[in-house]
Protein backbone atom coordinates (compact mmCIF):
# COMPACT_ATOMS: atom_id res chain seq x y z
CA UNK A 1 0.00 0.00 0.00
CA UNK A 2 3.05 2.36 0.76
CA UNK A 3 4.38 1.72 -2.91
CA UNK A 4 0.73 2.34 -4.33
CA UNK A 5 -0.03 5.73 -1.76
CA UNK A 6 3.21 7.31 -3.25
CA UNK A 7 2.59 6.64 -7.07
CA UNK A 8 5.55 4.35 -6.79
CA UNK A 9 3.04 1.04 -7.99
CA UNK A 10 0.27 0.89 -10.34
CA UNK A 11 -0.79 -2.75 -10.48
CA UNK A 12 -3.90 -3.48 -12.88
CA UNK A 13 -5.97 -4.68 -9.02
CA UNK A 14 -5.25 -6.24 -5.47
CA UNK A 15 -6.03 -9.50 -4.35
CA UNK A 16 -7.19 -9.55 -0.70
CA UNK A 17 -6.58 -12.92 0.88
CA UNK A 18 -7.54 -11.84 4.37
CA UNK A 19 -10.53 -12.77 3.18
CA UNK A 20 -9.75 -16.62 1.89
CA UNK A 21 -11.63 -18.56 4.70
CA UNK A 22 -9.06 -20.55 7.54
CA UNK A 23 -5.57 -18.48 5.99
CA UNK A 24 -5.39 -16.54 9.32
CA UNK A 25 -4.89 -19.37 11.57
CA UNK A 26 -2.70 -21.77 12.36
CA UNK A 27 -2.40 -25.98 13.20
CA UNK A 28 -0.04 -28.17 14.19
CA UNK A 29 0.86 -31.65 11.99
CA UNK A 30 3.18 -33.97 12.17
CA UNK A 31 1.68 -35.63 15.21
CA UNK A 32 2.41 -32.41 16.71
CA UNK A 33 5.93 -31.84 16.12
CA UNK A 34 5.48 -28.73 13.41
CA UNK A 35 3.23 -25.40 13.51
CA UNK A 36 1.64 -24.59 10.06
CA UNK A 37 1.29 -21.05 10.10
CA UNK A 38 -1.18 -19.38 7.29
CA UNK A 39 0.05 -17.06 5.51
CA UNK A 40 -2.59 -14.63 6.89
CA UNK A 41 -2.25 -14.67 10.30
CA UNK A 42 -1.01 -11.62 11.56
CA UNK A 43 1.55 -11.32 13.85
CA UNK A 44 -0.48 -10.29 16.70
CA UNK A 45 -2.09 -13.48 16.60
CA UNK A 46 1.24 -15.33 16.36
CA UNK A 47 2.64 -13.01 19.52
CA UNK A 48 -0.77 -13.97 21.59
CA UNK A 49 -0.97 -17.81 20.69
CA UNK A 50 2.44 -19.23 19.59
CA UNK A 51 4.79 -17.78 22.62
CA UNK A 52 5.30 -21.45 23.22
CA UNK A 53 5.28 -23.43 20.59
CA UNK A 54 7.37 -20.80 18.38
CA UNK A 55 9.19 -18.71 20.83
CA UNK A 56 11.32 -16.75 19.01
CA UNK A 57 9.18 -15.78 16.21
CA UNK A 58 6.87 -14.81 18.74
CA UNK A 59 9.79 -12.65 20.35
CA UNK A 60 10.65 -11.35 16.77
CA UNK A 61 6.63 -10.85 15.72
CA UNK A 62 6.90 -8.41 18.94
CA UNK A 63 9.47 -6.49 17.76
CA UNK A 64 7.55 -5.54 14.18
CA UNK A 65 6.22 -1.89 13.43
CA UNK A 66 3.51 -0.98 16.17
CA UNK A 67 0.41 -2.35 17.47
CA UNK A 68 -1.20 -1.19 14.51
CA UNK A 69 1.20 -3.05 11.41
CA UNK A 70 1.25 -5.86 13.79
CA UNK A 71 -2.52 -6.70 13.81
CA UNK A 72 -2.23 -6.56 9.89
CA UNK A 73 1.23 -7.87 9.01
CA UNK A 74 1.48 -10.94 7.95
CA UNK A 75 4.81 -13.39 8.17
CA UNK A 76 3.70 -14.78 4.60
CA UNK A 77 3.93 -10.92 3.49
CA UNK A 78 7.64 -10.50 5.46
CA UNK A 79 8.92 -13.54 2.95
CA UNK A 80 7.40 -12.31 -0.39
CA UNK A 81 8.68 -9.33 0.42
CA UNK A 82 12.06 -10.67 1.29
CA UNK A 83 14.11 -7.85 2.56
CA UNK A 84 17.37 -8.76 4.14
CA UNK A 85 15.89 -6.69 7.18
CA UNK A 86 12.23 -8.42 7.78
CA UNK A 87 11.80 -9.85 11.46
CA UNK A 88 10.74 -13.22 10.64
CA UNK A 89 13.30 -14.07 8.50
CA UNK A 90 16.42 -14.77 10.95
CA UNK A 91 14.00 -16.62 12.78
CA UNK A 92 12.93 -18.78 9.95
CA UNK A 93 16.37 -19.67 9.28
CA UNK A 94 17.39 -21.26 12.54
CA UNK A 95 14.44 -23.35 12.98
CA UNK A 96 14.78 -24.76 9.73
CA UNK A 97 11.54 -23.61 8.32
CA UNK A 98 9.61 -24.53 5.19
CA UNK A 99 7.51 -21.71 2.79
CA UNK A 100 4.25 -24.21 1.33
CA UNK A 101 3.75 -22.16 -1.71
CA UNK A 102 0.64 -22.77 -4.30
CA UNK A 103 -0.32 -21.78 -7.80
CA UNK A 104 -3.09 -22.76 -10.07
CA UNK A 105 -1.17 -25.94 -11.09
CA UNK A 106 0.63 -27.10 -8.88
CA UNK A 107 1.80 -26.82 -4.79
CA UNK A 108 5.75 -27.02 -3.97
CA UNK A 109 7.44 -26.55 -0.29
CA UNK A 110 10.96 -24.47 -0.29
CA UNK A 111 13.32 -24.99 2.11
CA UNK A 112 13.87 -21.83 4.20
CA UNK A 113 17.60 -21.62 2.79
CA UNK A 114 16.84 -21.72 -0.62
CA UNK A 115 14.11 -19.26 -0.26
CA UNK A 116 15.98 -15.85 -0.41
CA UNK A 117 17.89 -15.59 -3.68
CA UNK A 118 18.72 -12.01 -3.59
CA UNK A 119 18.39 -9.02 -2.31
CA UNK A 120 14.11 -8.71 -1.71
CA UNK A 121 13.89 -11.17 -4.09
CA UNK A 122 13.03 -14.77 -3.83
CA UNK A 123 12.62 -18.39 -4.49
CA UNK A 124 8.62 -17.49 -5.76
CA UNK A 125 7.99 -17.95 -9.03
CA UNK A 126 5.36 -14.74 -10.50
CA UNK A 127 1.95 -16.77 -10.34
CA UNK A 128 2.78 -18.21 -6.84
CA UNK A 129 1.22 -18.06 -3.68
CA UNK A 130 2.03 -18.35 -0.46
CA UNK A 131 0.09 -20.69 1.50
CA UNK A 132 1.30 -21.36 4.75
CA UNK A 133 5.64 -21.47 6.53
CA UNK A 134 6.00 -24.38 8.55
CA UNK A 135 8.10 -24.57 11.61
CA UNK A 136 9.02 -27.10 13.83
CA UNK A 137 7.55 -26.50 17.27
CA UNK A 138 10.28 -25.66 19.67
CA UNK A 139 12.69 -28.33 20.99
CA UNK A 140 14.84 -26.35 23.38
CA UNK A 141 15.55 -22.84 23.96
CA UNK A 142 14.80 -19.92 20.88
CA UNK A 143 16.08 -16.64 21.20
CA UNK A 144 15.31 -13.39 18.90
CA UNK A 145 17.33 -10.16 19.56
CA UNK A 146 16.88 -6.95 16.93
CA UNK A 147 19.09 -3.95 17.09
CA UNK A 148 18.01 -0.46 16.10
CA UNK A 149 17.62 3.41 17.21
CA UNK A 150 14.41 3.05 18.80
CA UNK A 151 12.16 0.23 20.61
CA UNK A 152 9.63 0.09 18.29
CA UNK A 153 9.21 0.79 14.45
CA UNK A 154 12.19 0.76 13.24
CA UNK A 155 13.73 -1.44 10.41
CA UNK A 156 16.81 -4.03 12.37
CA UNK A 157 20.03 -2.47 12.51
CA UNK A 158 21.12 -6.19 12.56
CA UNK A 159 19.44 -8.72 13.68
CA UNK A 160 19.77 -12.14 15.29
CA UNK A 161 17.78 -16.03 15.99
CA UNK A 162 19.36 -18.61 17.95
CA UNK A 163 17.77 -22.15 18.23
CA UNK A 164 18.96 -24.79 20.35
CA UNK A 165 17.39 -27.89 19.46
CA UNK A 166 18.04 -29.78 22.19
CA UNK A 167 15.77 -32.84 20.85
CA UNK A 168 17.82 -32.86 17.76
CA UNK A 169 20.68 -31.87 18.68
CA UNK A 170 21.37 -29.03 16.33
CA UNK A 171 21.89 -25.63 16.82
CA UNK A 172 20.04 -23.29 14.19
CA UNK A 173 21.04 -19.52 14.03
CA UNK A 174 19.95 -16.68 11.70
CA UNK A 175 21.06 -13.30 11.04
CA UNK A 176 19.19 -10.01 9.58
CA UNK A 177 20.23 -6.83 7.91
CA UNK A 178 23.73 -8.03 7.64
CA UNK A 179 23.51 -8.81 3.66
CA UNK A 180 22.22 -9.03 0.88
CA UNK A 181 19.80 -11.69 2.21
CA UNK A 182 19.22 -13.12 5.61
CA UNK A 183 21.74 -15.39 6.54
CA UNK A 184 23.11 -18.76 8.28
CA UNK A 185 25.97 -18.33 10.25
CA UNK A 186 27.13 -22.12 9.69
CA UNK A 187 30.43 -22.09 11.51
CA UNK A 188 29.12 -20.90 14.29
CA UNK A 189 26.07 -23.38 13.96
CA UNK A 190 28.82 -26.25 14.15
CA UNK A 191 31.18 -24.82 16.75
CA UNK A 192 28.25 -24.58 19.32
CA UNK A 193 27.02 -28.08 18.58
CA UNK A 194 30.55 -29.61 19.07
CA UNK A 195 30.94 -27.28 22.54
CA UNK A 196 27.55 -28.60 23.72
CA UNK A 197 27.62 -31.75 22.66
CA UNK A 198 28.05 -33.20 26.41
CA UNK A 199 24.60 -31.77 27.42
CA UNK A 200 23.22 -32.73 24.49
CA UNK A 201 23.16 -36.27 25.92
CA UNK A 202 21.90 -35.48 28.94
CA UNK A 203 18.22 -37.29 29.35
CA UNK A 204 16.12 -35.67 26.40
CA UNK A 205 12.20 -35.30 27.92
CA UNK A 206 14.13 -33.20 30.69
CA UNK A 207 16.12 -30.76 28.00
CA UNK A 208 13.42 -30.34 25.62
CA UNK A 209 10.94 -29.08 28.02
CA UNK A 210 9.83 -26.03 27.15
CA UNK A 211 10.00 -23.04 29.72
CA UNK A 212 7.53 -22.20 32.08
CA UNK A 213 5.23 -19.88 31.70
CA UNK A 214 6.26 -17.34 34.35
CA UNK A 215 9.81 -17.69 32.99
CA UNK A 216 8.87 -17.21 29.02
CA UNK A 217 6.27 -14.26 29.62
CA UNK A 218 9.36 -12.52 32.27
CA UNK A 219 11.79 -12.84 29.48
CA UNK A 220 9.66 -11.67 26.55
CA UNK A 221 7.97 -8.99 28.72
CA UNK A 222 11.65 -8.09 28.52
CA UNK A 223 12.67 -8.24 25.28
CA UNK A 224 9.41 -6.31 24.79
CA UNK A 225 10.11 -3.53 26.18
CA UNK A 226 13.79 -3.43 25.12
CA UNK A 227 14.45 -5.27 22.47
CA UNK A 228 17.82 -3.49 21.25
CA UNK A 229 19.51 -2.96 24.68
CA UNK A 230 18.25 -6.44 26.08
CA UNK A 231 19.36 -7.36 29.20
CA UNK A 232 20.59 -11.17 30.06
CA UNK A 233 18.48 -13.22 31.62
CA UNK A 234 21.25 -14.86 33.28
CA UNK A 235 22.32 -11.11 34.80
CA UNK A 236 19.11 -10.46 35.97
CA UNK A 237 18.88 -13.98 38.18
CA UNK A 238 22.44 -11.68 39.76
CA UNK A 239 24.61 -14.17 37.75
CA UNK A 240 26.44 -12.42 35.46
CA UNK A 241 30.45 -14.01 36.37
CA UNK A 242 30.31 -15.66 33.26
CA UNK A 243 32.65 -18.28 34.24
CA UNK A 244 29.08 -19.12 36.69
CA UNK A 245 26.79 -18.86 33.57
CA UNK A 246 25.07 -21.93 34.21
CA UNK A 247 26.19 -23.78 31.53
CA UNK A 248 29.68 -25.75 30.71
CA UNK A 249 30.28 -22.90 28.61
CA UNK A 250 33.19 -20.89 28.81
CA UNK A 251 33.44 -17.19 28.27
CA UNK A 252 35.99 -17.89 25.68
CA UNK A 253 33.37 -20.07 23.33
CA UNK A 254 30.47 -17.88 23.69
CA UNK A 255 33.29 -14.88 22.09
CA UNK A 256 33.73 -17.75 19.43
CA UNK A 257 30.06 -18.10 18.48
CA UNK A 258 30.11 -14.20 18.42
CA UNK A 259 32.90 -13.80 16.45
CA UNK A 260 32.07 -16.70 13.94
CA UNK A 261 28.76 -15.22 13.51
CA UNK A 262 29.68 -11.76 12.85
CA UNK A 263 32.55 -13.19 10.13
CA UNK A 264 28.77 -15.33 8.27
CA UNK A 265 27.55 -11.95 8.02
CA UNK A 266 28.77 -9.85 4.59
CA UNK A 267 27.02 -6.55 5.73
CA UNK A 268 27.30 -2.81 4.15
CA UNK A 269 27.72 0.47 5.28
CA UNK A 270 24.65 2.49 4.84
CA UNK A 271 22.20 5.03 6.63
CA UNK A 272 20.95 2.75 9.20
CA UNK A 273 24.65 1.79 10.29
CA UNK A 274 27.96 1.06 8.73
CA UNK A 275 29.36 -2.51 8.13
CA UNK A 276 31.78 -2.55 10.92
CA UNK A 277 28.75 -1.57 13.63
CA UNK A 278 27.30 -4.32 12.40
CA UNK A 279 29.28 -7.02 12.39
CA UNK A 280 30.41 -6.10 16.29
CA UNK A 281 26.41 -5.62 17.18
CA UNK A 282 26.09 -9.08 15.98
CA UNK A 283 29.24 -10.53 17.72
CA UNK A 284 27.31 -8.73 21.00
CA UNK A 285 23.74 -10.19 20.18
CA UNK A 286 24.81 -13.61 19.55
CA UNK A 287 26.74 -13.84 22.61
CA UNK A 288 23.54 -12.41 24.99
CA UNK A 289 21.21 -14.62 22.81
CA UNK A 290 23.46 -17.52 23.74
CA UNK A 291 23.62 -16.60 27.68
CA UNK A 292 19.90 -15.82 27.75
CA UNK A 293 19.57 -19.29 25.91
CA UNK A 294 21.74 -21.51 28.16
CA UNK A 295 20.13 -19.41 31.16
CA UNK A 296 16.85 -20.91 29.61
CA UNK A 297 18.13 -24.36 29.51
CA UNK A 298 19.35 -24.55 32.60
CA UNK A 299 16.23 -23.22 34.47
CA UNK A 300 14.71 -26.62 31.98
CA UNK A 301 16.93 -28.86 33.70
CA UNK A 302 16.26 -28.20 36.98
CA UNK A 303 14.64 -31.12 38.48
CA UNK A 304 10.74 -30.67 39.04
CA UNK A 305 8.00 -32.93 40.12
CA UNK A 306 6.81 -35.97 38.09
CA UNK A 307 4.23 -34.14 36.04
CA UNK A 308 6.38 -32.27 34.01
CA UNK A 309 8.45 -35.03 32.71
CA UNK A 310 6.02 -36.11 30.40
CA UNK A 311 8.28 -35.96 27.55
CA UNK A 312 5.91 -34.28 24.84
CA UNK A 313 7.80 -34.41 21.54
CA UNK A 314 10.06 -31.12 21.01
CA UNK A 315 8.07 -29.39 24.12
CA UNK A 316 5.01 -29.40 21.41
CA UNK A 317 2.42 -29.52 24.20
CA UNK A 318 1.23 -25.78 24.13
CA UNK B 1 -16.03 -0.84 -7.41
CA UNK B 2 -18.78 -0.91 -5.54
CA UNK B 3 -17.89 -0.69 -1.46
CA UNK B 4 -20.54 -1.64 0.95
CA UNK B 5 -19.63 -0.72 5.08
CA UNK B 6 -20.70 0.50 7.76
CA UNK B 7 -19.13 3.68 9.51
CA UNK B 8 -19.67 4.61 13.01
CA UNK B 9 -22.59 2.67 12.83
CA UNK B 10 -24.29 4.30 9.70
CA UNK B 11 -24.25 1.94 6.38
CA UNK B 12 -22.98 3.18 3.32
CA UNK B 13 -22.78 1.64 -0.25
CA UNK B 14 -20.34 3.49 -2.59
CA UNK B 15 -20.20 3.23 -5.92
CA UNK B 16 -16.74 4.00 -8.56
CA UNK B 17 -14.40 2.87 -5.93
CA UNK B 18 -10.82 3.33 -6.92
CA UNK B 19 -9.23 -0.30 -7.10
CA UNK B 20 -6.15 1.06 -5.20
CA UNK B 21 -7.86 3.58 -3.17
CA UNK B 22 -6.63 3.83 0.54
CA UNK B 23 -9.81 3.63 3.16
CA UNK B 24 -8.01 6.34 4.73
CA UNK B 25 -9.00 8.77 1.22
CA UNK B 26 -12.31 6.64 1.06
CA UNK B 27 -12.97 7.91 4.83
CA UNK B 28 -12.04 11.17 3.98
CA UNK B 29 -13.03 11.76 0.55
CA UNK B 30 -15.96 9.75 0.03
CA UNK B 31 -17.76 9.21 2.91
CA UNK B 32 -16.42 12.88 4.28
CA UNK B 33 -15.64 12.00 7.42
CA UNK B 34 -12.20 14.29 7.71
CA UNK B 35 -11.26 13.77 11.82
CA UNK B 36 -8.98 10.53 10.41
CA UNK B 37 -5.24 12.45 9.53
CA UNK B 38 -3.51 11.77 6.90
CA UNK B 39 0.13 12.59 7.43
CA UNK B 40 2.48 9.81 6.23
CA UNK B 41 0.80 7.61 4.02
CA UNK B 42 2.70 5.20 4.80
CA UNK B 43 2.13 4.07 8.44
CA UNK B 44 4.76 5.41 10.38
CA UNK B 45 2.34 8.03 12.30
CA UNK B 46 -0.79 6.55 13.41
CA UNK B 47 -2.70 9.87 12.71
CA UNK B 48 -5.25 7.71 10.17
CA UNK B 49 -5.72 4.80 12.97
CA UNK B 50 -9.17 3.29 12.81
CA UNK B 51 -10.83 0.24 13.96
CA UNK B 52 -11.77 -2.41 11.13
CA UNK B 53 -13.87 -4.63 12.96
CA UNK B 54 -12.55 -4.08 16.30
CA UNK B 55 -9.11 -4.27 15.10
CA UNK B 56 -7.14 -0.96 15.38
CA UNK B 57 -5.27 -0.65 12.17
CA UNK B 58 -3.77 2.14 9.82
CA UNK B 59 -6.30 3.27 7.10
CA UNK B 60 -3.61 4.33 4.99
CA UNK B 61 -2.38 0.92 4.70
CA UNK B 62 -5.88 -0.90 3.89
CA UNK B 63 -7.15 -0.24 0.64
CA UNK B 64 -10.86 0.74 0.49
CA UNK B 65 -12.15 -2.56 -0.52
CA UNK B 66 -10.86 -4.76 2.05
CA UNK B 67 -13.47 -2.94 4.39
CA UNK B 68 -16.59 -4.47 1.95
CA UNK B 69 -19.20 -5.83 4.49
CA UNK B 70 -17.23 -4.85 7.61
CA UNK B 71 -17.56 -2.46 10.28
CA UNK B 72 -15.40 0.61 10.60
CA UNK B 73 -15.60 3.09 13.32
CA UNK B 74 -13.41 6.46 13.38
CA UNK B 75 -12.67 9.25 16.01
CA UNK B 76 -15.87 10.51 15.34
CA UNK B 77 -17.86 7.77 16.34
CA UNK B 78 -16.15 7.16 19.45
CA UNK B 79 -17.62 10.81 20.56
CA UNK B 80 -18.01 11.69 23.37
CA UNK B 81 -15.28 9.23 24.98
CA UNK B 82 -13.85 9.99 28.53
CA UNK B 83 -10.48 9.50 26.67
CA UNK B 84 -11.62 12.79 24.26
CA UNK B 85 -11.89 14.38 27.65
CA UNK B 86 -9.14 13.18 29.48
CA UNK B 87 -6.98 15.03 26.43
CA UNK B 88 -8.71 18.56 26.93
CA UNK B 89 -8.01 18.25 30.63
CA UNK B 90 -4.64 17.01 30.62
CA UNK B 91 -3.65 19.83 27.76
CA UNK B 92 -2.26 16.53 25.02
CA UNK B 93 -3.45 18.91 22.37
CA UNK B 94 -1.00 21.42 20.60
CA UNK B 95 -1.51 21.39 17.23
CA UNK B 96 -4.06 18.47 17.39
CA UNK B 97 -2.66 16.70 14.34
CA UNK B 98 -1.71 13.77 15.67
CA UNK B 99 -4.75 13.73 18.40
CA UNK B 100 -7.45 11.53 16.57
CA UNK B 101 -5.22 8.88 15.60
CA UNK B 102 -4.09 8.89 19.68
CA UNK B 103 -7.79 8.95 20.82
CA UNK B 104 -8.47 5.94 18.32
CA UNK B 105 -5.04 4.03 19.83
CA UNK B 106 -5.63 5.07 23.80
CA UNK B 107 -9.33 3.88 23.27
CA UNK B 108 -7.99 0.61 21.51
CA UNK B 109 -5.57 0.29 24.58
CA UNK B 110 -8.00 1.28 27.49
CA UNK B 111 -10.32 -1.01 26.32
CA UNK B 112 -8.02 -4.10 26.61
CA UNK B 113 -6.17 -2.60 29.36
CA UNK B 114 -8.34 -0.71 31.12
CA UNK B 115 -5.63 0.57 33.70
CA UNK B 116 -2.09 0.13 32.12
CA UNK B 117 1.03 1.11 33.41
CA UNK B 118 3.98 3.42 31.69
CA UNK B 119 5.29 1.08 29.53
CA UNK B 120 2.17 0.16 28.46
CA UNK B 121 0.88 3.26 27.25
CA UNK B 122 4.32 3.94 25.41
CA UNK B 123 4.46 0.34 24.09
CA UNK B 124 0.93 0.35 22.60
CA UNK B 125 1.11 3.81 21.46
CA UNK B 126 4.50 3.51 19.86
CA UNK B 127 2.66 3.82 16.37
CA UNK B 128 1.42 6.84 17.01
CA UNK B 129 3.79 10.19 16.20
CA UNK B 130 3.26 13.23 17.95
CA UNK B 131 5.51 16.14 16.08
CA UNK B 132 4.63 18.63 18.92
CA UNK B 133 5.98 16.08 21.20
CA UNK B 134 3.40 16.55 23.77
CA UNK B 135 3.84 12.99 24.83
CA UNK B 136 4.39 13.13 28.91
CA UNK B 137 0.73 14.90 28.36
CA UNK B 138 -0.59 12.53 26.50
CA UNK B 139 0.84 10.33 28.47
CA UNK B 140 -0.82 11.88 31.42
CA UNK B 141 -4.32 11.86 29.36
CA UNK B 142 -4.33 8.28 29.23
CA UNK B 143 -3.98 7.53 32.66
CA UNK B 144 -6.51 10.46 33.51
CA UNK B 145 -9.28 8.39 31.06
CA UNK B 146 -8.18 5.21 33.04
CA UNK B 147 -8.77 6.65 36.36
CA UNK B 148 -11.98 8.31 35.74
CA UNK B 149 -13.21 5.39 33.68
CA UNK B 150 -11.95 3.34 37.23
CA UNK B 151 -13.72 5.62 39.29
CA UNK B 152 -16.96 5.34 37.49
CA UNK B 153 -16.84 2.04 37.53
CA UNK B 154 -16.36 0.90 33.88
C1 LIG C 1 5.24 1.47 9.22
C2 LIG C 1 5.78 0.12 8.89
C3 LIG C 1 6.64 -0.51 9.79
C4 LIG C 1 7.15 -1.77 9.51
N1 LIG C 1 7.97 -2.35 10.41
C5 LIG C 1 8.50 -3.56 10.14
C6 LIG C 1 9.37 -4.19 11.07
O1 LIG C 1 9.67 -3.66 12.14
N2 LIG C 1 9.88 -5.40 10.74
C7 LIG C 1 9.56 -6.03 9.57
O2 LIG C 1 10.04 -7.13 9.34
N3 LIG C 1 8.73 -5.46 8.68
C8 LIG C 1 8.20 -4.24 8.94
N4 LIG C 1 7.36 -3.65 8.03
C9 LIG C 1 7.09 -4.30 6.75
C10 LIG C 1 5.79 -5.11 6.72
O3 LIG C 1 4.93 -4.76 7.74
C11 LIG C 1 6.10 -6.56 6.86
O4 LIG C 1 6.92 -6.95 5.77
C12 LIG C 1 4.84 -7.43 6.88
O5 LIG C 1 5.24 -8.73 7.19
C13 LIG C 1 4.09 -7.40 5.58
O6 LIG C 1 3.01 -8.31 5.69
P1 LIG C 1 1.60 -8.04 4.97
O7 LIG C 1 0.83 -9.26 5.17
O8 LIG C 1 1.07 -6.74 5.41
O9 LIG C 1 2.08 -7.96 3.46
P2 LIG C 1 1.60 -6.95 2.34
O10 LIG C 1 2.13 -5.60 2.66
O11 LIG C 1 0.18 -7.13 2.09
O12 LIG C 1 2.43 -7.54 1.14
C14 LIG C 1 3.82 -7.37 1.02
C15 LIG C 1 4.26 -8.01 -0.28
O13 LIG C 1 4.13 -9.42 -0.18
C16 LIG C 1 3.22 -9.92 -1.17
N5 LIG C 1 2.44 -10.97 -0.49
C17 LIG C 1 1.68 -10.82 0.64
N6 LIG C 1 1.13 -11.99 0.99
C18 LIG C 1 1.55 -12.90 0.08
C19 LIG C 1 1.31 -14.30 -0.10
N7 LIG C 1 0.55 -15.01 0.74
N8 LIG C 1 1.90 -14.92 -1.15
C20 LIG C 1 2.70 -14.23 -2.02
N9 LIG C 1 2.95 -12.90 -1.90
C21 LIG C 1 2.38 -12.25 -0.88
C22 LIG C 1 2.41 -8.75 -1.63
O14 LIG C 1 1.99 -8.91 -2.94
C23 LIG C 1 3.41 -7.62 -1.48
O15 LIG C 1 4.26 -7.55 -2.59
C24 LIG C 1 6.81 -2.40 8.30
C25 LIG C 1 5.94 -1.78 7.42
C26 LIG C 1 5.41 -0.55 7.70
C27 LIG C 1 4.46 0.09 6.73
S1 LIG D 1 -1.10 8.50 7.60
FE1 LIG D 1 -1.39 6.42 8.05
S2 LIG D 1 0.15 6.06 9.48
FE2 LIG D 1 0.60 8.08 8.87
S1 LIG E 1 -0.23 17.87 18.92
FE1 LIG E 1 0.78 18.45 17.12
S2 LIG E 1 1.38 16.56 16.32
FE2 LIG E 1 0.68 16.02 18.25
Amino acid sequence: MVDINFGRARPGGLLDLSRVEGLDSWELIDGGRTVRIGAGASFTRIIDELGSLCPALAQAARTVGSPQIRNRGTVAGNLATASPAGDAHPVLLACWAQVEVESAHAARLIDIDDFFVGPKRSALAPDELIRAVRIPAAAGPQQFAKIGPRNAMVIATASFALNLDVAGQRVGTGIGSAGPTPLRAQAAEQMLEEALADRWDAPEAELARPLGPAAREHSEQERANCPERPVSAANKSGNDSGADIPSRLSEGAARQFGALVAEAASPIDDVRGSAAYRRHALSVLARRTLNWALADLSEAERPVSGANKSGNPGGAAA
Amino acid sequence: MRVNVTVNGVAHRVDHVWALESLLDFLRERVGLRGTKNACEQGECGSCSVYVDGVLVCSCLVAAGQVEGCSVVTVEGLDPSPVQQAFVNAGAVQCGFCTPGMVVAAHCLLADDPDPDDLTVREQLSGNLCRCTGYQKILDAVHLAAERAGASGR
